[in-house]
């Protein structure tokens, strides 16, 4: 079986902030890491290729800096990475980079593509569906356990508000993970020797053989107009003296307004 | 567009440099550099103060606007009943509609008449209404493949659906198909007065920062807003309208639902429609902690939720979790205990109609979201909190 799992470079977004000021990104050194749902999205190409045999190919869009993301997956365990890189790839959107995702994937050629459920720069959950539309196969979203993977099918748990449903799907498909779905492995001593050697496959917009007008900037139909930082709220009134007398107060003022 | 600094204005301050979220300025000879890790995003425009960076616009960005009239909702059922969001976006519609000259059409995939109708009273125009037992079970393939037919054929200018597992899923196989834009997860939607344009606001890394998204030329224009955050119309029950029965014809499916299971807590579901909500997070200590929270949630008639931090301190199921990565939720009451307020946190809890934080830490975030704030300890203040309320419902 080839499995494709795509992955994302991403800063720490737990750390990124914004000046209020002036409006901008406060990033004063922000570590970059795996986009955390994608460690289990290889941990769960690694377990399927166990299970089956064959491949596990790890894949990313961004800028050259991204293959320090790719041999990290090659040391817990994937055997090939493909980094797509190019200056024509700037200012994607979602729909442009699913587009040249699924180019990419055509070169390497899949039977499972698995994605994390969303990035967390982002949190879109866009890309994985996207790609799977554009490669003309189904997709399943949300996966926290697979009951079943087959040469010709997979049955899988998708978690939804209320529990969740089983589904069967025929191959090729491309489903995205929670972080439910499994525990990502460390890194093996012997797969950090892989990472260090491992030779890791370029590819630029020429070799998707695609028009320039769907990449990059000119292929997104969405732009972003401004940032700003999230609004405080106005009408705070804080509690103050001995605890008895501020819940006292908090209570009536909650009865007041009818709220108990 | 590429961006673009002005050497001969450029005194190398590194502005720019720090506002940069993907390390792609540098300086080069004591001048900023723009480097091919520029991903367009923009956020360096304006930070410069000696106004050297500049976005240079080519022609070929200026693509032909497809025409479109129309809002549309998709209206998501699961078990035949209509989700709540989905009323929600009926009234956000009405309201963009109103903007635009246009109307409102909800779109029903499985259910029946009684849900269709439903849609017409709590404020829909028309319902295109398919209700063939392939789309009784929401699964991506026929439900992406139906609505892009039915998008191609009425062609309408905005289509929104609710930011949930359903909507979040399949809508991006509709815009791939239309060659649409797509924003995922809007807490806001507001028109363009110049252009017309849809203006979609959402949280993005993590909800440390808010983002204005338009799409300046594909049509339709999709996006999914999160559930408890639009306000739902007046239910009209003698509002009428049309509805048009939508045929299947020509629309397979490679995926099966084999089995549809409901969890046996139904939290997840009160969470989201919960008049009260107690929250804990990380400062209630440990899972003792929060045995005073569903004492507290008890007495209330309350729901409880929590902060990730307390989630992954295992004190407390993920369906309870709040905030971006777990429910958003928009009680009349939301009393948050032991919880800093993250961002994270935040954007899941604040369009609450009342909310109220306790926490020991005078400087915590969550007192910039509060209506009532209390410093202290939960541990010392919960009980007493019980007691008096105990005391007033006899």
């Amino acid at each position: 079986m080839r499995i494709v799992v795509c992955v994302k470079q991403v800063p720490d977004s737990a750390e990124v902030r914004i000046n209020p000021e002036t409006n901008t990104l406060i990033r004063d050194g922000v570590p970059t890491i795996i986009n955390p749902y994608d460690t289990h999205a290889l941990e769960a190409g690694l377990q399927i290729k166990e299970k089956t045999g064959g491949t596990v190919t790890v894949l990313t869009m961004g800028p050259p800096q991204a293959e320090s993301a790719l041999r990290e997956c090659i040391a817990m365990g994937a055997d090939e990475a493909v980094l797509l890189t190019d200056r024509a790839f700037a200012g994607s959107d979602t729909w442009a980079t699913a587009y040249a995702l699924s180019k990419a994937i055509e070169l390497v050629g899949a039977d499972v593509i698995i994605c994390g459920k969303q990035a967390i720069d982002g949190d879109t959950a866009q890309v994985g569906p996207e790609i799977a539309e554009f490669m003309d196969i189904p997709h399943i979203s949300y996966v926290r356990k697979i009951v079943d993977a087959k040469e010709e099918m997979l049955v899988v748990q998708r978690l939804m508000d209320d529990g969740y449903d089983v589904i069967e799907s025929s191959l090729p498909m491309l489903f995205t993970v929670v972080k439910e779905l499994n525990t990502p492995r460390m890194p093996s001593l012997k797969g950090k020797m892989a990472a260090k050697k491992a030779e890791i496959r370029k590819i630029t917009a020429a070799e998707l053989n695609v028009q320039e007008t769907e990449l990059g900037l000119k292929g997104s139909p969405t732009q972003v107009k401004n940032i700003f930082a999230p609004e405080a709220r106005k009408d705070r009134k804080m509690l103050e003296g001995p605890p008895g007398e501020s819940i006292s107060t908090l209570v009536k003022e909650l009865v007041a307004l009818k709220c108990i | 567009m590429y961006i673009k600094v002005n050497r001969d204005l450029c005194t190398g301050c590194e502005a720019c440099i720090q506002s940069c979220p993907y390390d792609a300025i540098v300086l080069d000879n004591e001048k900023a550099k723009i480097t091919e890790m520029c991903q367009l995003c923009s956020a360096c425009l304006g930070v410069c103060p000696e106004g050297a960076i500049s976005e240079v616009r080519e022609a070929s960005d200026e693509k032909q606007t497809a025409e479109g009239k129309g809002v549309w909702v998709f209206a998501e059922q699961r078990e035949n009943k209509l989700a709540g969001v989905s009323l929600e976006l009926l009234g956000a519609a009405r309201r963009l509609a109103e903007r635009l000259g246009t109307d409102v059409t909800a779109v029903l995939f499985g259910a029946g008449s009684p849900e269709a109708n439903e849609l017409l009273h709590w404020g829909a125009d028309r319902v295109l209404h398919c209700d063939d037992p392939l789309f009784s079970a929401f699964n991506d393939e026929p439900y992406s493949m139906l609505l892009t037919k039915l998008i191609k054929e009425h062609r309408p200018e905005i289509v929104l659906a609710g930011a949930t597992p359903i909507g979040r899923s399949f809508f991006p196989r509709v815009a791939a198909a239309l060659r649409a834009g797509l924003t995922a997860d809007c807490t806001s939607l507001e028109i363009d007065p110049e252009t017309g344009n849809l203006l979609q606001i959402r949280p993005a890394f993590g909800g440390n920062i808010m983002a204005t998204i338009f799409c300046p030329h594909a049509r339709p224009q999709m996006a999914t807003v999160r559930p408890r955050v639009m306000k739902r119309l007046d239910y009209d029950g003698s509002r009428s309208g049309e509805i048009i029965k939508i045929d299947a014809s020509g629309i397979s499916s490679r995926t099966k639902v084999i089995e549809t299971v409901k969890e046996v807590s139904d939290i997840s579901v009160n969470l989201q429609e919960a008049n009260i909500i107690v929250a804990g997070g990380r400062g209630m200590g440990n899972d003792k902690g929060f045995q005073l929270l569903h004492e507290l949630a008890e007495v209330l008639g309350a729901s409880v939720g929590a902060s990730r931090a307390a989630v992954d301190e295992g004190w407390i199921p993920y369906r309870h979790q709040v905030g971006q990565t777990g429910k958003t939720v928009g009680p009349k009451l939301y009393i948050a205990c032991g919880i800093s307020g993250a961002v994270q946190h935040l954007v899941g809890m604040q369009s609450s109609d009342i909310i109220v934080a306790i926490n020991k830490n005078p400087e915590a975030p969550i007192f910039s979201v509060a209506t009532y704030g209390i410093v202290g300890d939960v541990n010392e203040i919960v009980p007493m909190l019980i007691k008096k309320i105990r005391e007033l419902k006899g």
